[in-house]
């Protein structure tokens, strides 16, 4: 691989991997990788007791047996980049150790097995175990109340937006429009629409953070509340957040945190005390659930008082003899946001991280968090343009405006850190940042590991100068190289079909077809 | 801490290379100077303290040994107790599955592509769609975004939903609906077989009326006459969709082939009760409906050099790229959870996904047979077909009766009285699986029969 690279790539080298064809191209008919028990009842015969509603084939359903499928995904797997393989830089992401002590707990058959159906009675450990996350939630945000419903980071925006709705509704007037950040993730101003809000777009001022002026002038009575990321997505804290509470309160509007950047305030400071009336987190981020290739997730809401009459239905009570119940009585509710209680799943492994870590644990892993991009911040900012030189937390956002003079943009640079053995940084976000490459190591990652990514950073932007087409072209050392997005996007195929059915399709068929 | 990699000579040393580079750094504190003072927060949380492996595994033994273990079990309603073949655990253990991100970076992302890609692949062909995404958060999520779906692609703007759906997947759907101005109406169901009334059914369609929502099996376990509903929909310009809450069903009952949406819980498919969560809804459609579709797609694709490979595709349907416009507000999906359907649907595959599903439809039709013919209670909707779940009327309170069915460890069916007062307060809902033994059965049938006849003698 040495033509591949001006210098050699500490953490990285080629090894084989193996080819693996789509699982229904593997299949043969009468292989199996199952066995059913014995029949204990009177066989049926679905054709006979269905009638016309029974089933005639299943199609293109496999039919491999067991060692092949072990095969199949272990293949599949080692065409992955994960955490346990290395560091994963994802800002906004937070892509930390998932604990295995979580795996296994989660496990337990009086934990995996219960039915959320199975009577009170029965259930009083998985009502614990949500009612003791509750509680080290509600201490870590500082607010009063929580819902753990919410299946995910959006799904709680969702929910934390309804909750303002519910409130505004009961003064006798829901509002018309939510503020939102230019800096803000998408899935604020998308939460806003699908709550029935007018989005009100608020620019960034030249520090990266809430241009307070500019807010000032735009809550007025219509607005409801305003969605803020604090710290921001550019990992600042929000220095004036008190003002900002203050100017919101002051027409009756509510301050909606996105808590999607709680691991860098976790034991060092409560959006509860700082004037925050609800808020999302995210366990997938903060509390080390594991992303697995994209969910579950979980999406708790935590509130003020204020807010608590509007919350889920239903919520957890403790009842006079001291268990627990779910109480279904809240004439305020904004309703279900999702059936049974929410991914209790990750209720699980988010209170075993919490239990791992303790007070003191848990200010550690704020503090090197921090630590960890801040020093990263610091060796790299002779190499990229560091847009905002505000003092920032958990994540650093630096652009490739010293590159992009040569033509290599933040998404080569990002394809390129493939090479090095390291998962590429978010790219092109936050959207005030051109060129933005958005670095978030989390607490999770050694020195050692951050000296070679500081190292592979140096060495590609060496490159970008010297050789900036290797960038561009980048990853060499992947199994695949650059994909074809556009085309994948212009022509969709979206399942397979059996080879008959895939024959290629004329032009004038294929414009109708797609 | 054990899970953080540091010596405190790293710490110190780190430090001291960030003082070199922003002067005024020489301590942690100083790097949490942007939170105002009166802010910073100088107390320990009051958590639990910091905990040994060995005293994580002990607190959580307790935890489960608070919840039933040892009963016979015979609740369903929108969550089924099925054989999780082992396999499954196996590859969603692998780190490689576990802790990757979102297939953002294709290059390094094909095993968790070309899972979806199969996973999407096998959703088509069970639900006889022509097109599905990587999956929703749960069932009752995805039917709501099915209805929202539905008002896009129409531009109509009402709901109508039969009665025989999930009840918390209606009151999901009322949360949703209501802040996008989209009126619901119920379609109540025909006495004598469970099933949707349809002549209720058409009149309750109007002009405005984007969609028809159905589940089938339905909450009581009916399967509904499809056909005939997409029929009456379809006259009337509205679109059917059907949510189906009971996978395994798709073994032997026909795919819903006249839906225009169907919106799927797979959680059958292999994944754990865990008292109601993580699941994997999945919504599937018409072709014709793919710009309207909410979540992620994995599509297929070729590389720089040729090489087939996979891709998210589409996304300028998605929140990060339309921001309020988008399809959806939701970015995170339930991919391992889709994971762990696939594994289960090869493991199965074409023939035990049938075998599957006819010895749920045996122990159903055993169970059901057994309870009203020696345990004295009567079976209602006997006129529809149903899958493995079914209605009995009791002889007493289905609330008493449980109670007294939990001293022999026995978990009864579902009372149904608080979302069907209509069924009298004698009505529950019962399920039997491939796992639910002949044994267990015969000794409930036995355990009814003492309890329940004659009325109130039992206690």
């Amino acid at each position: 691989m040495s033509d591949k690279f001006i210098g050699t790539p500490k953490k990285a080298t080629t090894h084989t991997n193996q080819n693996e064809d789509l699982i229904f191209e593997k299949s043969s008919p009468g292989k199996k990788a199952y066995r059913m028990p014995a029949l204990d009842v009177p066989a049926v015969n679905a054709q006979e007791i269905l009638g016309d509603v029974a089933r005639k084939d299943l199609g293109i359903m496999p039919e491999l047996s067991e060692i092949e499928l072990v095969r199949h995904f272990t293949r599949m797997s080692t065409w992955n980049y994960a955490i346990d393989l290395g560091m994963y830089p994802l800002g906004s992401c937070t892509m930390k150790y998932n604990g295995r002590i979580n795996e296994l707990v989660a496990r337990f058959e009086g934990i995996a097995e219960a039915h959320p159906y199975q009577p009170e009675s029965l259930s009083q450990g998985v009502l614990s175990i949500m009612s003791t996350l509750s509680d080290a939630l509600i201490e870590i945000t500082g607010m009063d109340a929580i819902t753990l419903q919410p299946a995910a980071g959006a799904h709680g925006e969702f929910t934390g937006i309804l909750l303002v709705r519910a409130y505004h509704e009961s003064k006798g007037n829901p509002r018309k429009k939510i503020i939102i950040p230019d800096s803000a993730h998408g899935t604020n101003p998308a939460t806003a629409a699908v709550c029935g809000y007018q989005v009100a777009n608020l620019k960034s001022n030249p520090q990266g953070m809430v241009d307070v002026t500019e807010l000032e002038k735009m809550v007025d009575e219509d607005t409801a509340a305003l969605m803020l990321t604090n710290p921001s997505t550019i990992g600042v804290f929000e220095s004036e957040i008190h003002r900002i509470a203050d100017i919101l309160h002051a027409k009756g509007a509510l301050l909606y945190m996105d808590g999607a950047n709680m691991n860098a305030l976790v034991g060092k400071t409560r959006p509860g005390d700082f004037g925050v009336d609800v808020m999302h987190l995210n366990l997938h981020k903060t509390f080390s659930t594991p992303h697995g290739g994209g969910g579950p997730g979980s999406g708790p809401v935590a509130c003020k008082a204020i807010l608590e009459p509007f919350l889920p239905t239903p919520i957890l009570a403790k009842k006079g003899d001291g268990t627990l119940t779910l109480d279904y009585n809240r004439p305020q509710t904004v309703g279900r946001v999702r059936m049974f209680y929410g991914n209790f799943g990750m209720f699980v492994r988010a209170l075993a991280y919490i239990l791992a870590n303790g007070p003191d644990g848990l200010r550690q892993t704020t503090e090197d968090a921090v630590l960890n991009a801040n020093y990263l911040r610091a060796k790299l900012s002779d190499t990229f343009d560091l847009p905002y030189k505000t003092p920032s937390l958990h994540e650093v956002v630096f652009s490739d405006k010293l590159q992009a003079r040569n033509g290599v943009k933040t998404g080569d640079m990002g394809k390129r850190m493939i090479d090095y053995g390291f998962h590429a940084y978010t790219t092109s976000f936050p959207l005030i940042v051109p060129g933005a490459m958005m670095i978030e190591p989390t607490e999770s990652e050694s020195r050692e590991e951050l000296d070679l990514l500081v190292d592979a950073l140096k060495q590609i932007a060496q490159e970008a100068a010297e050789n900036p087409d290797l960038v561009k072209t980048a990853p060499h050392t992947t199994r695949l190289q650059r994909l074809d997005e556009t085309g994948a996007a212009r022509k969709p195929i979206l399942r397979w079909k059996a080879p008959v059915a895939s024959t290629p399709l004329t032009p004038d068929t294929a414009a109708k077809e797609w | 801490m054990r899970y953080l990699p540091k010596s405190p000579q790293d710490r110190i040393d780190m430090l001291a290379a960030i003082g070199e580079v922003t002067p005024g750094v020489s301590s942690i504190d100083d790097l949490f100077a942007t939170i105002p003072a009166e802010y910073q927060f100088k107390r320990d949380l009051a958590i639990p303290r910091q905990h040994g492996e060995s005293e994580i595994v002990d607190a959580f033994k307790t935890f489960a040994a608070g919840n039933a273990t040892g009963y016979t079990s015979f609740l369903g309603a929108g969550v089924y107790r099925h054989y999780k073949p082992v396999l499954i655990d196996t590859v969603v253990s692998r780190g490689e599955f576990l802790t990757s991100y979102t297939p953002y970076q294709p290059e390094i992302a094909q095993g968790t592509l070309q899972a979806m890609f199969e996973f999407q692949t096998m959703i088509c062909e069970l639900t006889g769609m022509e097109i599905a995404n990587a999956s929703m958060y749960d069932g009752s999520t995805g039917a709501a975004e099915a209805i929202m779906m539905a008002v896009r692609v129409t531009g109509r703007n009402a709901a109508v939903l039969a009665r025989t759906v999930h009840p918390e997947y209606r009151e999901v759907i009322h949360t949703y609906a209501q802040h996008q101005a989209i009126p619901t109406a119920e379609v109540p169901f025909d006495r004598e077989t469970g099933r949707v009334d349809l002549a209720s059914l058409d009149a309750s369609i109007t002009p405005d009326t984007a969609c028809v929502l159905i589940q089938s099996p339905n909450f009581f376990g009916t399967i509904e006459d499809v056909a005939a509903i997409a029929e009456i929909a379809h006259a009337k310009g509205a679109l059917l969709i059907v949510s189906i809450a009971e996978a395994v069903s798709l073994g032997v009952v026909r795919p819903p082939a006249e839906a225009d949406i169907v919106s799927l819980e797979a959680q059958s498919f292999g994944v754990a009760l865990s008292f109601g969560g993580p699941y994997c809804g999945v919504i599937a459609c018409k072709e014709k409906f793919l710009r309207q579709m909410p979540g992620r797609l994995v599509g297929e694709t070729k590389d720089a050099s040729g090489k087939r490979g996979f891709v998210l595709t589409l996304s300028t349907r998605e929140q990060h790229i339309r921001r309020e416009k988008a399809t959806s507000n939701i970015c995170t999906n339930q991919a391992l959870v889709a994971l762990m359907v696939t594994v289960f649907l090869t493991v199965y595959g074409k023939e035990g996904l049938r075998e599957l599903g006819e010895h749920n439809l045996a122990k159903a039709n055993f169970a059901s047979r057994s309870f009203t013919a020696d345990g004295g209670a009567r079976q209602l909707f006997t006129t529809a077909p149903f899958f493995n779940e079914f209605v009995l009327d009791l002889p007493e309170s289905a609330e008493d009766i449980n109670t007294a069915l939990l001293k022999e460890k026995i978990i009864g069916g579902l009372p149904l009285r608080k979302w069907y007062p209509e069924l009298g307060p004698n009505a529950s809902l019962w399920c039997a699986t491939e796992l639910t033994t002949r044994a267990q059965i015969d000794a409930t049938t036995h355990a009814l029969s003492t309890v329940a006849v004659p009325a109130g003698a039992a206690r």
